[in-house]
């Protein structure tokens, strides 16, 4: 009896029929993804994109050259030579990160004391060339001067949880 | 001057141009008809996953498959060190002549055939049996393992599941007593033979699903164990051949269905109110949109079922659909017998 139920039921094929069903009705319901480069997903404060040196707010660079970053980075990403300014304090002459060594571990940032490197919320990128992900100091302060606002918005938020 | 016209028509000559533009008709949106059927797997998979499909490339999308195309015609045709290039570069062309020589029998409307022939049923069957050595010769000649396993199944896979097609196509050959498609759909006037036979229909639509390839009997593809099966080696046109090929026979293989089950350009419920209204819509209309119904189910299938294992797809084709669709062809056969109801050679 139980063989005849078992082939009646696979010959109906019922269960085909319901799943079936089920992804006719998946059509109708709502998209889970979302149309990216028109709409984007919501990014943590924490979200650990592109890297940038972030200024004071009178425009000298935060940066002291202490090269806790260079130390910290495992993946040895960053190269910083340094010596002191004219007016007598230390600045880096140097300041490289190579984009395409990072992996992103937010650590270079953890171990800036002054807040100077940060990585930011942009995480579109992407080059054609290679040489154009091997970033200079230049080129990050000019991501800190873009991001700057965004900057400072996540540190507050983050602030309590640091 | 028409005089004149209509006399050259007659003529050799005039019966060949004739013949290529007819060809030309049909090929050319047909070969539209395949690259918006890529494209509208591709929203119906998607919106069936929750994605949103191509919609970049023009408006929703729309020119996705032209894109494709203008980007396989650029690639370079790799021919692999260890291949055969003269098979190598003949299968993907069998492949793809294979599924549009088919289409010559296929009626769109009463006599709308390029060639009305009286064995159109077995035409058909032989073409698209044939398709299968297109599969081999491209797994052979690529002289790839997975290559040549992908061939191997798929030649094993679609001689199993013509047996019991061929025993199914018997079984509305003994309803329509006609191997003429034309005469088979007209002889659908009075009931649709999906109705009387719908056993039969649902298991010729499976194993129209299995001859093509297609989820859930894709398993000389299966891109989860041997890459791309047959097809691995190839790259740029010689794979746009297999593709448009693929999709073309999943075209045919629906228009059979709607031949043989679903009363080709025939408009729904004849004989009724409605049906007067419906008779209204040309029948060439009628039969792309039962096409296109057809259609989704293959692609719904493919949104819905995993793939089958190997010795499952076997044990579906010779010990399921073989019985039943034999003992179908007789209980058919027996009461149409019985009840005197075997139509006439007309």
């Amino acid at each position: 009896m139980a063989f005849l139920d078992r082939t009646a039921r696979s010959l109906l094929l019922g269960e085909l029929v319901s799943g079936m069903a089920l992804t006719f009705s998946y059509m109708f319901k709502k998209k889970v993804t979302i149309n990216y480069p028109y709409e984007k997903g919501p990014l943590s404060p924490r979200f650990k994109g592109e890297h940038a040196l972030r200024r004071y707010p009178n425009g000298e660079e935060r940066c002291i050259a202490c090269k806790l970053c260079e130390a910290v980075c495992p993946a040895q990403a960053i190269t910083i030579e340094a010596e002191p300014r004219d007016d007598g304090s230390r600045r880096t002459t140097r300041y490289d990160i190579d984009m395409t060594k990072c992996i992103y571990c937010g650590l270079c940032e953890e171990a800036c004391p002054v807040d100077a490197i940060v990585e930011g919320p942009n995480f579109e990128f992407a080059t054609e060339t290679r040489e154009e992900l091997l970033y200079n100091k230049d080129k990050l302060l000019a991501n800190g001067d873009r991001w700057e606002p965004e900057l400072a918005r996540r540190l507050e938020l983050d602030a309590p949880y640091r | 001057m028409i005089d004149m016209l209509l006399a050259f028509l007659q003529t050799p000559l005039g019966i060949l141009i004739l013949t290529v533009v007819k060809a030309l008709a049909l090929l050319v949106p047909l070969l539209i008809f395949v690259a918006y059927l890529t494209y509208a797997e591709r929203k119906v998979l998607g919106s069936m996953q929750l994605r949103r499909g191509p919609n970049v490339v023009g408006p929703f999308g729309l020119f996705q498959p032209f894109a494709d195309a203008i980007k396989m015609m650029f690639k370079e045709t790799v021919i692999p060190s260890g291949a055969s290039p003269l098979l190598f570069l003949m299968a993907p062309m069998l492949t793809f002549a294979l599924a549009m020589l088919a289409w010559a029998v296929i009626p769109v409307n009463d006599g709308w055939a390029i060639a009305n022939i009286n064995v159109g049923v077995l035409y058909l069957f032989a073409i698209s049996s044939l398709g299968v050595y297109g599969i081999i010769i491209a797994g052979w000649a690529s002289n790839s393992k997975y290559a040549f396993l992908g061939a191997m199944r798929s030649a094993a896979q679609m001689v199993s599941y013509e047996v019991s097609m061929g025993f199914i196509m018997v079984t509305v050959l003994v309803c329509a007593g006609s191997l003429n498609l034309n005469a088979i759909v007209n002889a659908q006037k009075t009931i649709w033979f999906a109705i009387p036979l719908f056993p039969m229909f649902i298991m010729f639509f499976i194993s129209t699903l299995a001859e093509t390839n297609r989820s859930p009997f894709d398993i000389p593809e299966g891109e989860s164990e041997i890459v791309a099966g047959f097809f691995v080696e190839y790259s740029s046109m010689s794979f746009a051949l297999f593709f448009l090929g693929e999709y073309a026979n999943m075209i045919l293989m629906s228009s059979m269905t709607t031949i043989l089950f679903l009363g080709g350009w025939l408009a729904p419920f004849q004989g009724t109110m409605a049906g007067e209204i419906f008779t209204l819509i040309p029948g060439p209309i009628w039969f792309i949109l039962k096409v296109c119904f057809v259609l989704f189910f293959f692609l719904w299938t493919r949104a819905t079922f995993p793939r089958y294992r190997y010795d499952q797809l076997m044990r579906l084709g010779w010990k399921v659909f073989l019985p039943l669709s034999l003992f179908y062809l007789v209980l058919v056969a027996g009461v149409m017998l019985a009840m005197g109801w075997l139509p006439h050679a007309a």
